[in-house]
């Protein structure tokens, strides 16, 4: 008889996770590769000069995080999907939404964290002014959690597909709209000089919106794909 | 017994009862789109300012407001056949995913075709225009993901989990398009706004308006009787049906 | 005898075949049901409606009385389900999957090193389980029944891949659950060493209700 709590079976899955990731550590790097590569390409595309670059610079650095998360989505549920544990998740007397929600986390921690601390980085190949270098990370770090959280409920809803990539990214890209609206227009407002306070309030928002609704979408995904 | 029964009737009740309203729709979504775009585009007086261009409202805005109805109508069937598990509801997703998509693609076309004269350009990042493209693409997704399963259950039930996430961005996203189209807006944008359109240009839109809706609904209800004859194929009802109208055709 | 699992009136149709209708069965306490047919009957199919994986089209599974949908916690918690998907992370050693599984199952004071010996690993607990060989694989996964206690066991093909001391083994640990009023119901093309009143048999048939057209 399983009498662990639900917590307990929560954080034992997301340790779970953490060690798979860490036995797996090309899985993690790549896609943080991928945006340095993407913000190398954009000078050479479009010239070095600082005019052009910083003022593409927060569009380009969103865009590059946009699409890396999709290329990371599939370390979500794919494996879990064709080894059975994600019936066994469905299985689990712990809420799934929870299961969901701590797996989110995981992703986060290893695809949204990194991203932040990678930000100057790209702000610095950029030319971003050094002003908004502040504003740049804070978007970032109150976005990914939510590309964590919508990429989640595109993987669950692709998974049982096994070639997902391109359907995922047409499912979750226009849903990533306003995310990238309010980003882009925080850094934007502090280039100009004035306050950013607004959008990223307006960001936190959208955040806890969306941590809170996507796992129970997440949960409803996971229980279709197992059929 | 009658358990085993429920749900082969409840495919073959919609069936009829849709049956019944479809010539009622049919007829009043012709006679209200052809008074309406003949009275619209041909009697109504030209605009003072936009000549006879600004006729294309006639198509452009009936169909961009139900473009949005028709998304918001498969959202709460996504929601019914989610959290009743009704098979109808499931159907439904199907047969309103294309009507929605195309009114969106009609309203989309319309608004380039207009902007030419107005804007000199086909296509403005105007918030309008670009929160219908959006639109367009959550559609193409709810589609795309209903059809991209074998099994036929498990796709629409994916599609509906979809169309509600959808429902609750759309907003979000709507919002968030006007507030960027405001940050960057241009010279252009006040040349679609009419403070008061005189009555003998109301009517005819009012009445244009009126028979796309009849018209959205005459689509979706065909569609959905035959995507209940097509997933209830296996059953007797549906199989005398078809039997009898092939035989009406001999 | 009480009933623990009971299966009333299931109709399933997948991709719009018909695997099963009108199928019922009842299991109590100590006994053991072997479901046979050929591949694609829906053998797996039934097995994941009683594990609570799937919805049936028509019918309802009672555990102790209760259907299901009045209390899923119970079900999760008195039931084990192995499908044919072993749920052995290929990237962690056996010890790992061990470890974690066992935390999962809500089980207390495991000891990992212990149920290794018992399931023949020891000296192979630091290999990642993708270099496992199948029935290596397998035999982690089912591990778990060996501190497992819930009282009903489904378990998917559980022999697959297994060697002659592996199914051996698993005979002696489903004698040991039975014994102690558990129940088992499994899926296998292997014939059981079980005879009498504790085991009972069904056979899913192809249904060849085939769509007619003419």
């Amino acid at each position: 008889m399983n009498r662990a709590s639900s917590w307990q079976l929560m954080t034992t899955i997301m340790r779970r996770d953490l060690a798979v990731a860490l036995r797996r550590r090309s899985d993690v790097i790549n896609p943080l590769l991928f945006v340095v590569i993407v913000v190398t390409l954009f000078p050479l595309a479009v010239g070095p000069g600082p005019d052009i670059l910083g003022r593409i610079a927060t569009g380009v650095i969103w865009v590059a995080a946009l699409l890396s998360s999709l290329l990371g989505s599939e370390r979500l549920f794919r494996d879990d999907f064709l080894d059975g544990n994600l019936e066994q998740m469905v299985l689990s007397p712990a809420p799934l939404p929870l299961l969901a929600f701590g797996k989110v986390v995981v992703h986060w921690l290893l695809s949204g964290l990194p991203l932040v601390i990678l930000a100057p980085v790209c702000a610095l190949l950029l030319k971003l002014p050094f002003a908004a270098w502040g504003t740049l990370m804070l978007t970032l770090l109150v976005g990914t959690p939510m590309l964590s959280a919508m990429t989640a409920v595109g993987a669950a809803l692709t998974v049982s597909l096994g070639r997902g990539g391109a359907l995922l990214s047409l499912l979750l890209l226009p849903l990533f709209i306003p995310l990238l609206i309010f980003a882009a227009a925080a850094v934007e407002s502090t280039l100009v000089g004035t306050s950013a306070y607004g959008q990223v309030l307006l960001l936190a928002g959208l955040m806890l919106l969306t941590l809170t609704l996507a796992p129970l979408a997440v949960a409803a995904a996971i229980r279709v794909s197992v059929n | 017994m009658w358990k085993w029964l429920h749900p082969y009737a409840k495919g073959e009740a919609t069936y009829r009862l849709l049956g019944l309203w479809q010539p009622w729709l049919t007829g009043l979504a012709l006679a209200f789109v052809s008074v309406g775009l003949v009275w619209g585009l041909f009697y109504a007086p030209p605009d003072y300012q936009q000549g006879d261009s600004y006729r294309i409202i006639f198509i452009h805005v009936p169909s961009a407001m139900f473009s949005m109805g028709a998304y918001t109508g498969m959202a709460i069937a996504a929601l019914i056949a989610l959290v009743w598990q009704i098979r109808t509801a499931e159907w439904a997703i199907a047969a309103i995913a294309p009507v929605g998509a195309t009114l969106t693609f009609v309203a989309l076309f319309t608004g380039a075709v207009w902007g030419k004269p107005m804007w000199g350009t086909w296509w403005e990042w105007d918030a309008r225009l670009t929160s219908q493209l959006i639109l367009l693409f959550l559609y193409i997704g709810v589609l795309a993901l209903y059809y991209a399963f074998n099994d036929a259950r498990t796709g629409a039930k994916a599609a509906a989990i979809l169309a509600l996430v959808g429902v609750i961005n759309v907003p979000i996203i709507h919002f968030s398009v006007y507030w960027w189209n405001s940050l960057h807006q241009g010279a252009t944008i006040t040349k679609f706004e009419k403070p008061s359109m005189p009555p003998e240009m109301l009517i005819p839109l009012l009445i244009s308006i009126a028979g796309f809706l009849f018209l959205t609904a005459a689509l979706i209800t065909q569609r959905l009787r035959n995507e209940i004859l097509k997933q209830e194929l296996h059953r007797p009802w549906a199989m005398a049906k078809l039997g009898v109208e092939a035989n009406d055709g001999v | 005898m009480s009933v623990v699992i009971e299966a009333k009136q299931l109709t399933s149709v997948r991709a719009g075949r018909t695997l099963f209708s009108a199928l019922s069965l009842q299991l109590g306490g100590g006994e053991i049901l072997h479901v046979e047919g050929p591949n694609g009957a829906g053998k797996s199919t039934l097995l994941r409606i009683i594990a609570g994986l799937l919805q049936p089209l028509e019918g309802e599974v009672w555990l102790f009385g209760q259907p299901q949908q009045d209390d899923p916690e119970l079900w999760q918690r008195q039931t084990l389900f192995i499908g044919h998907k072993p749920a052995v992370k290929a990237e962690l050693t056996a010890l790992e999957n061990l470890h974690f599984q066992s935390q999962l199952d809500g089980a207390a004071h495991v000891d990992a090193w212990q149920l290794l010996e018992t399931v023949g690993l020891l000296g192979l607990e630091d290999i990642p389980a993708q270099q496992l060989s199948a029935g290596q694989q397998r035999r982690i996964a089912l591990a778990r029944l060996w501190y497992s206690q819930a009282k009903l066991w489904i378990l998917d093909e559980p022999f697959t891949a297994l060697d002659t001391y592996g199914i051996e083994l698993l005979h002696q640990r489903f004698q040991r659950h039975l014994e102690q009023s558990g129940s088992i119901i499994l899926t296998s093309h292997q014939p059981l060493s079980w005879s009498g009143e504790r085991l009972q048999k069904i056979r899913i048939e192809h249904n060849d209700e085939e769509l007619v057209y003419e």
